[in-house]
């Protein structure tokens, strides 16, 4: 039998740091079989490249036994790939069946575009899946979950030999996901090769005949499912972890006075009913996949998304954050998750980003005072250990991690009581990751409260004190760090690994609880 | 998700910010029988003058709607017209007018791959693109004509381009309908329509369906050009000339007609249908502002203001 896909030897650099080497993926026909990994581990990367989005450094591609040499999405779907891109292929001007049908519109005898033969054929799908989605109804005017079906039917829709489904259920209900289960195994018996991606174990142990395991850009293992209990998968999936993270020292948190108390806090979609307390000197850690809420939580409290319901104190005094600004003024600011295009302006200079929020606070008159900034910048390159060859030189010229520093930097000279870091090491390279790490130890030390979102489950159990965990909205179970600790233990690095799969399993675990709890209400 | 299905007459007016260009023209039109039917508005003549005014414009601002609705903007094709009069009337001149016609065609496809090129190939914004395009089109027409009036001699090519009319009817109303009608159907119902929408709507994930973005943009600037090359040659035969003033500031008109008929500056929404009365609705006002005696001065007063006020009022409050 010819297998549906073979990838030899993939290797894909971006920009210095290595997203896959030498990557081996086997995928047969008639099979679904499941990507598995971490944030980083090259999931994402492996499938674009199979979809032509990205081009290998190194490698073959073969799709049914056929060499795939161009990398474009058209020589993709041409060789009979789809894959859904987590909302990133719907244009949101178009309706919802223009979307799924796009460059395959159906047309009438004339050749003209008959959209409303793709609106029914849309509506067809969507009722085979018993899920209501209005093939008529503008892509920009859905909320997360229908953009979620739309791209899962545009890929579906598609008669192909290989299909692609990256995380598909993270906006789904649990009885919409059986359905799609349905749907799949369906696809299954007419001979389609399937690769799920899911970080929901137990809905890769329903669906997958096999799974193959990357872990930071390697391939670790590929297997039957009957060969994977779920804490094998874990274990493969974590790895053992390079010392860099545990070697930090998370020291014992001098706990002062409760800075931040969130009271049954309330967004407009996320989050649900969340309370918890911060208090001066802690790291709180916000764990989740994604989806769960944690961000929106983050957002709410720094006043980018406004609050619905709730309460929010501060130093005990209720207040009222309609806005970043007035966020700020309470002394909370939020280290946004993408660098980029909500932390810095990369053609600008370091000194430059870094007085931009305080800008008021150093011009007379409207006039910035050039010497202050000086001194803030240069307090700030020295405090955080920027690598910069001058304050003047452009963000843009500085690595990742020290690009993050100077948007840690930009918030710190607001001189903010409570820091909010959403997904502080994105992109970042290991050895910078384990310096922000013990950057944010630092702060707290030096009388700060910090809330830290991460994916990487190490970079929280190294980073904080306590960890919320969170599943579809809401808050779970409050952990403390320290009971993740197995102490028999000797070695740091296994303990880390220890620990890291104790959480990985209560997140699982929240999230099954969620989903029974949607089960039981959807059928009540 | 289960909204009631709007009646087609009470969608037209729950949306009535989307239609507001519609609404407008009737409105205007309205007042402006009601006031200055005295003045002749109402009269035949008056009404084909419009048209006659309207028909250059019209014919761009088709074009237009692709080039906005793929997310570029072409700021050259005014220019463009006036360099197409004065390839086509010396190529009558020197060959006839077969060949001015098609050397008037290949002036526009000439400049549209010229733009395409720099702004797909090359990555140059296409506003930098065919601003400087803007320039070098001029340029090239009065260095050409040594920025003299060329006279053409075919009364044919001017009856056909322009000049002529059937009964009372002119024949660039046909230029305009055929524009308009072929304009809407391509954009609407073909498969190329459809990726223009798709590349201004969202870039990135029309490449990751599969549309070839940089293809089409290159395409719809060519387009553009075209038609402005075509807009040219009917200037031409109007006026029985090629001059390199002809056409000199129609971008501005066009692109607001193509706004104010719902098309927008970022990509992603526009129609023929509103862009063809956007136009209308620009050849009205004027005609409006100079039958009620206004200045020319404040006839730009005006006509900016009534512009602004149709936009502001199609913008969706948040």
């Amino acid at each position: 039998m010819t297998s549906a896909v073979v990838m030899t030897g993939i290797s894909k650099a971006f920009g210095g740091v290595k997203a896959l080497e030498n990557v081996d993926f086997e995928v047969f026909p008639g099979e679904v079989h499941a990507l598995l990994g971490g944030n980083g581990a090259g999931k994402s990367t492996i499938l674009k490249v199979l979809n032509g989005v990205h081009k290998p450094d190194s490698g073959t591609i073969m799709v049914g036994g056929a060499p795939l040499t161009t990398h474009t999405p058209e020589a993709a779907r041409a060789a009979g790939i789809a894959m859904n891109f987590q909302e990133m292929s719907l244009i949101p001007t178009l309706t919802v069946a223009q979307n799924i049908f796009l460059t395959r519109e159906a047309r009438t005898l004339r050749g003209f575009i008959d959209d409303a033969d793709s609106e029914r054929k849309a509506a067809e799908i969507f009722a085979m899946l018993e899920v209501k989605v209005d093939p008529k109804a503008l892509v920009g005017s859905l909320g997360a979950g229908q953009k979620q079906l739309t791209e899962i039917a545009k890929a579906i829709s598609q008669t192909s030999k290989v299909l692609i489904l990256d995380e598909p259920s993270t906006a789904l209900a649990v009885s919409d996901v059986e359905r799609l289960f349905t749907f799949l195994r369906k696809l299954k018996a007419q001979g389609v090769a399937i690769i799920y991606v899911s970080h929901r174990m137990d809905e890769i142990a329903r669906i997958a005949d096999r799974a193959t395991i990357l872990r930071d850009g390697r391939h670790v293992v590929t297997a039957p499912m009957a060969d994977l209990p779920i804490d094998v998968m874990i274990e493969h999936i974590v790895g053992k972890r390079s010392k860099g993270l545990a070697d930090v020292a998370r020291g014992d948190a001098l706990r002062g006075e409760v800075l931040l108390e969130v009271r049954d806090l309330s967004g407009a979609h996320k989050p649900h009913n969340v309370s918890f307390t911060l208090h001066r000197g802690e790291v709180l850690g916000l764990a989740g996949l994604l989806g769960s809420g944690r961000s929106a939580l983050a957002r709410v409290i720094a006043g980018v998304e406004p609050a619905v319901s709730g309460e929010i104190r501060i130093k005990g005094q209720p207040v009222t954050i309609r806005n970043p600004s007035d966020a700020i003024s309470a002394g909370v600011a939020l280290v946004p998750e993408a660098r980029a295009t909500q932390g810095i302006i990369p053609a600008h200079s370091v000194t430059t980003n870094m007085v931009l929020a305080v800008l008021d606070r150093i011009s007379d008159k409207g006039i910035v005072d050039r010497q202050k900034a000086k001194v803030i910048t240069d307090d700030m390159i020295q405090r955080l250990q920027i690598k910069t060859a001058s304050r003047d030189h452009a963000v843009s010229t500085l690595s990742g991690g020290n690009q993050q520093k100077v948007v840690i930097g930009k918030w710190l000279a607001t001189d903010p009581d409570i820091l909010v870091l959403d997904e502080p090491t994105a992109g970042i390279d290991i050895g910078s990751k384990s310096e922000i790490i013990r950057l944010v130890r630092d702060l707290a030390a030096q009388g700060k409260g910090i809330v830290m979102i991460s994916s990487e489950l190490s970079e929280l159990l190294t980073a904080c004190d306590r960890i919320l965990v969170m599943a579809d909205g809401r808050a779970h179970q409050m952990i403390d760090r320290a009971t993740l600790d197995d102490l028999t233990e000797p070695d740091p690095g296994h303990r880390l690994q220890a620990a890291e799969r104790q959480l990985q399993i209560e997140i699982q675990k929240a999230l099954s609880a969620e989903m029974a709890q949607t089960q039981e209400v959807s059928h009540g | 998700m289960a909204n009631a299905v709007p009646t087609p007459l009470g969608g037209f007016f729950t949306n009535w910010r989307q239609n507001i260009i519609y609404i407008g023209f009737v409105l205007i039109f309205v007042v402006f029988a009601l006031t200055l039917s005295q003045k002749g508005f109402l009269n035949p003549t008056n009404l084909l003058n419009i048209i006659r005014q309207t028909a250059m414009i019209a014919v761009m601002a088709v074009a237009m709607t692709f080039v906005l609705a793929s997310g570029e903007i072409d700021l050259s094709i005014g220019a463009v017209a006036g360099l197409a009069t004065v390839t086509v009337a010396m190529a009558i001149a020197v060959a006839g007018p077969v060949a001015g016609v098609l050397a008037g065609i290949a002036t526009g496809i000439a400049v549209g791959c010229f733009n395409g090129f720099l702004t797909t190939k090359v990555g140059i914004p296409s506003f930098l693109t065919t601003l400087a395009m803007m320039g070098i089109a001029k340029g090239v027409a009065m260095w050409m004509s040594s920025t003299a009036a060329v006279p053409i001699l075919s009364p044919n090519y001017s009856w056909l381009f322009g000049g002529g009319s059937i009964g009372p009817i002119p024949v660039l109303l046909f230029w305009m309908l055929v524009a308009g009608a072929i304009g809407h159907f391509v954009l609407r119902r073909t498969g190329f329509g459809r990726r223009v929408l798709a590349t201004g709507g969202g870039e990135t994930a029309a490449r990751y369906s599969g549309i070839d973005t940089a293809g089409i943009k290159f395409k719809v600037l060519v387009l553009s050009s075209t038609a402005a090359a075509i807009a040219g040659m009917l200037y031409a035969g109007r006026l029985q000339s090629g001059r390199f003033q002809l056409g000199e500031g129609d971008e501005l008109s066009v692109i607001a007609a193509a706004v104010l008929g719902g098309t927008s500056l970022f990509g992603g929404k526009g129609t023929v249908v509103g862009t063809i009365v956007g136009a209308l609705m620009i050849g009205l006002i004027n005609n409006g502002l100079i039958l009620m005696g206004l200045e020319f001065s404040q006839q730009l007063i005006a006509r900016g203001a009534i512009i602004i006020l149709a936009v502001a009022l199609s913008q969706k409050k948040a």
